[in-house]
């Protein structure tokens, strides 16, 4: 493994909350540039704090983090941030702008970029998403679908160099779930896909990577994870029923 | 529950649609201020605005019922004005066969006359204004930047926490509860303290969500065209006239 | 409630209406910059929905007695859960934007009504919630009670300072003593329902963060941990116990004052009003109404009620814009 070429790693991250409750125990994980990694693992396993810390909202405790070979620090805090785009579990959460267009704009101008430039991104985001149509509607009126493609808009609008998308498929319709499938499948981006829709994981990444007790208990490929039922049921992970990955097929 | 609480807009477009928030704000409230000041035996001053009002409500788009409606919502706040002739003392009048105070009457004229053309000013505003430009619209008024966050986040939760708070309604209803006293109220306070905390818990989110997006304390100003002369001089002129109203009123009575 | 404090336009006379307009932009001017400096960057969201919760609060209807409701004011809950002065700001946006978008209360009633429902309830609510807790235990039920107390105690301060405004700038010919009387009496009702629901909700917050109530940033957590749950009927029978002692010291005034006020009233204040047209029709004319007609009474009971108005909210001010501030210790725990 050519260590220039990581997008993300991850060593040795633990992590307790002030409460005490211990989360993250001893994580380690890297990620190549322009790879689509899966991140399962069962509820309260950790995959959102994990995420939280991969641009800084949680701070570092024990272990380090690195993106594009830039240590995570308070430093560096606002370049990484930059770099990694964050989609939140729940898109009323990420969107708190009046309109869509403000809401995309958020990021840019934080970015200290012109108003020329920031309606460029604006625009540009949005049509990546296919979203164009509502930049002057409120966030709160559109749909769950329509929500999660705007807050996707709204991180590519930094143009990120890593996507971490927690749990982006939940509370979609197939139709809404299979739009979003093509919109991910389309973004050249590295990206780290935290979801507990095994179908998608297999459709969209060819690794996937299993988190439970706050550590990596599981990384290869998504097809063999996914055939392996005793892995699955250790780490309360089911497919849904009558589903093979076999036949499916993996990602391509 | 909510229903007096969603907000008005009117999804048409008339020309007070366009115009810029600020403008309107402005107007409305100055509006409201010359409406105040009118002597209450003016009445004629009182038609003219009501004139002015009725005529803005149809450019705005109002159908007759929708705007009755809406007119309705305010009747509980201005109830307490049908008792003053009642209670209140002096000269009394023979009306429909009861004694009641001249003067109580003539203060209850007075509520009800200006809060009616208040609520039609206001209707007129919310009616032909969405939120977003609302809040620009102070934002554009050199409202402290605080004040305009502050209301720009409430809006933005606001429809949130009521349906929370609706379907918490529900799920204690569907379980049988029908408080009708004071000290069956517990459930519901405490619904309210959770609500509190969720509502809070989502602010620590939200604010993670904009750190996430490189927030540094300050939110962005975000650009959008001033009010044009024309904007100031239509918002201003319902005002001119409610103020003049009052003047002349105040001069000749 | 018919009495709902969202007075509409053209409840009080002009002159006060602007009076009390200019009164609140000077407060609210001052509780602006105080919350500024208290609000670090992670608190605006933190504010604004707080801001929608006490909107929301105010639609949550409480049972009072049979089929009749209240309405949360909010103010008390706000001021112990973000401080005085963050709380009166917040309350502050939610009665402006009412009345401007939703034509709750009136657009030329938001002088009296903002300084009535959120400076009275915010800052007089905040002192007395300080005083009782000297009078309580340290720990979580004399917190909650401590609560109750201010909350109810903000609704009854909020009722006195509208009798007080109209002492000024009567409307109608209704005596200052009886609209004194109705709007406390009534008010304490709803003051009773305002304290325990804003005390439980405050026991609510305490359970699971009681990094988040401003009030109680002196104390330890584990103070909270000593728990002693308050029976809900202890909780009403202290309410209506409050209550009625309130109802009798109020009511003493009314029946302090000589019979027949409303004659009195007649004979001096209006029988001169109604043959001077010009003057009953300026706007000035209802600024003398009832306050001159029954001197002696007003203005002992005016003296009385502004007093405590003015003390309450003197003393909130003083508490958290005075020179005494306390350290900084509001921080979060999580994220
Ligand atoms: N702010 C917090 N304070 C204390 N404990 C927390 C906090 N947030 C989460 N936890 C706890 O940390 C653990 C991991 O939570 P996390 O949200 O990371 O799980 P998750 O893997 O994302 O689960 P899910 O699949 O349900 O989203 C859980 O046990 C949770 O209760
Ligand atoms: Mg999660």
């Amino acid at each position: 493994m050519h260590s220039t070429a990581n997008s993300l790693t991850v060593t040795d991250l633990s992590f307790a909350y002030p409460n005490g409750h211990e989360v993250l125990d001893g994580l380690s994980l890297s990620v190549h540039s322009g790879e689509r990694v899966a991140l399962l693992g069962p509820n309260g396993a950790g995959k959102t704090t994990f995420a939280l810390h991969l641009n800084g909202v949680l701070e570092l405790q024990r272990g380090s983090i690195n993106v594009n070979d830039i240590p995570l620090n308070e430093e560096n805090l606002g370049e990484i941030r930059r770099r990694v785009g964050m989609v939140f579990q729940n898109a009323d959460d990420q969107l708190f702008m009046p309109s869509v267009r403000e809401d995309v704009a958020f990021g840019p101008a934080n970015l200290g970029l012109d108003k020329a430039q920031q309606a460029e991104r604006v625009a540009e985001a949005l049509a990546a998403v296919d979203a164009s149509d509502f930049a002057e509607r409120t966030p709160h009126h559109l749909s769950g679908g329509e929500k999660r493609r705007v807050a996707i808009a709204t991180v590519l609008a930094m143009h990120p160099d890593l996507l971490v998308l927690d749990e982006p498929t939940s509370g979609l319709d197939p139709a809404g779930r299979r739009e979003l499938t093509n919109l991910l499948k389309s973004l050249p981006l590295t990206q780290l896909i935290i979801t507990h829709d095994l179908p998608l994981a297999l459709e969209l990444c060819p690794r996937s990577v299993i988190i439970s007790g706050g550590r990596v208990v599981a990384d290869g490929p998504t097809e063999e994870l996914l055939s392996d039922t005793q892995l699955l049921a250790q780490h309360r992970l089911e497919l849904p029923y009558g589903f093979s990955p076999v036949v499916a097929g993996p990602a391509t | 529950m909510a229903g007096a609480h969603r907000h008005l807009l009117l999804h048409t477009d008339s020309p007070l649609h366009r115009i810029a928030p600020e403008a309107k704000i402005v107007g409305t409230f100055l509006f409201a201020v010359g409406v105040a000041l009118t002597p209450r035996r003016a009445v004629w001053a009182f038609a003219i605005d009501a004139v002015v009002v009725l005529s803005l409500l149809a450019i705005a788009g109002y159908r007759p019922r929708q705007a009755l409606t809406r007119f309705a919502a305010v009747l509980p706040f201005v109830a307490f004005a049908v008792f003053i002739p009642f209670i209140a003392g002096g000269d009394k009048t023979d009306l429909f066969g009861l004694s009641l105070s001249t003067e109580g009457l003539w203060a209850s004229w007075n509520v009800i006359a200006k809060s009616v053309l208040g609520t039609g000013a206001s209707l007129i505003l919310a009616g032909t204004t969405p939120i977003s430009e609302v809040v620009r619209g102070l934002g554009r008024l050199r409202m402290p930047p605080i004040v305009v966050s502050i209301v720009a986040f409430m809006f933005r939760y606001l429809d949130l926490i009521v349906e929370e708070m609706g379907r918490m309604r529900v799920a204690m209803t569907a379980r049988g509860h029908d408080p009708r006293w004071l000290w069956q109220a517990k459930p519901i306070a405490s619904a309210a303290g959770a609500m509190f905390v969720r509502s809070y818990e989502r602010g620590e989110r939200v604010h993670s969500a904009m750190l996430a997006r490189g927030f540094s304390g300050t939110m962005p100003q975000m650009e959008h065209e001033p009010a044009s002369p024309t904007d100031w001089a239509r918002s201003l002129t319902p005002p001119v006239v409610s103020i003049s109203l009052a003047l002349v009123a105040l001069i000749i009575l | 409630m018919l009495l709902a404090l969202h007075a509409p336009d053209g409840f009080l006379s002009a002159p006060v209406a602007f009076a009390t307009a200019f009164i609140s932009v000077v407060i609210v001017g001052a509780a602006l910059r105080q919350s500024g400096r208290e609000l670090k960057d992670k608190q605006v969201p933190l504010a604004g929905i707080a801001a929608a919760f006490i909107f929301a609060a105010q639609m949550f209807n409480f049972p009072v007695a049979s089929g009749t409701t209240g309405h949360l004011l909010g103010g008390a809950l706000a001021a112990i859960l973000l401080g005085p002065a963050t709380g009166a700001l917040v309350v502050t946006i939610v009665v402006v934007v009412q009345a401007l978008l939703f034509a709750d209360g009136g657009l030329s009633a938001l002088g009296y009504n903002v300084l009535n429902m959120a400076i009275v309830t915010s800052f007089g609510g905040y002192a007395v919630f300080l005083l009782a807790r000297k009078l309580m235990p340290r720990n979580a039920g004399g917190i909650v009670g401590a609560a109750g107390l201010a909350a109810a105690a903000s609704v009854v301060l909020s009722a006195m300072a509208f009798s007080v405004e109209w002492l000024f700038g009567a409307t109608a010919p209704i005596d200052f003593d009886n609209v004194f009387t109705a709007m406390v009496g009534v008010h304490l009702l709803i003051g009773v329902g305002e304290g325990l629901i804003s005390a439980l909700a405050i026991g609510a917050v305490l359970a699971s963060r009681p990094d988040l109530v401003y009030g109680v940033r002196d104390l330890k957590r584990s103070t909270f941990a000593d728990r002693t749950p308050v029976p809900m009927r202890t909780f009403v029978a202290g309410g209506i116990l409050a209550a009625v002692v309130m109802a009798t010291v109020v009511s003493q005034f009314a029946v302090d004052s000589p019979d027949g006020l409303e004659t009195v009233a007649e004979d001096t204040g209006f029988a001169d009003q109604a043959t001077d047209h010009a003057l009953d029709s300026s706007i000035f004319a209802d600024y003398a109404t009832t306050g001159v007609a029954n001197e002696s009474v007003s203005l002992a009971i005016a003296g009385f009620s502004g007093g405590a108005i003015s003390l309450a909210v003197g003393y909130g001010l003083f508490l958290t814009m005075g020179p005494r501030r306390r350290s900084e210790s509001r921080e979060t725990a999580t994220v």
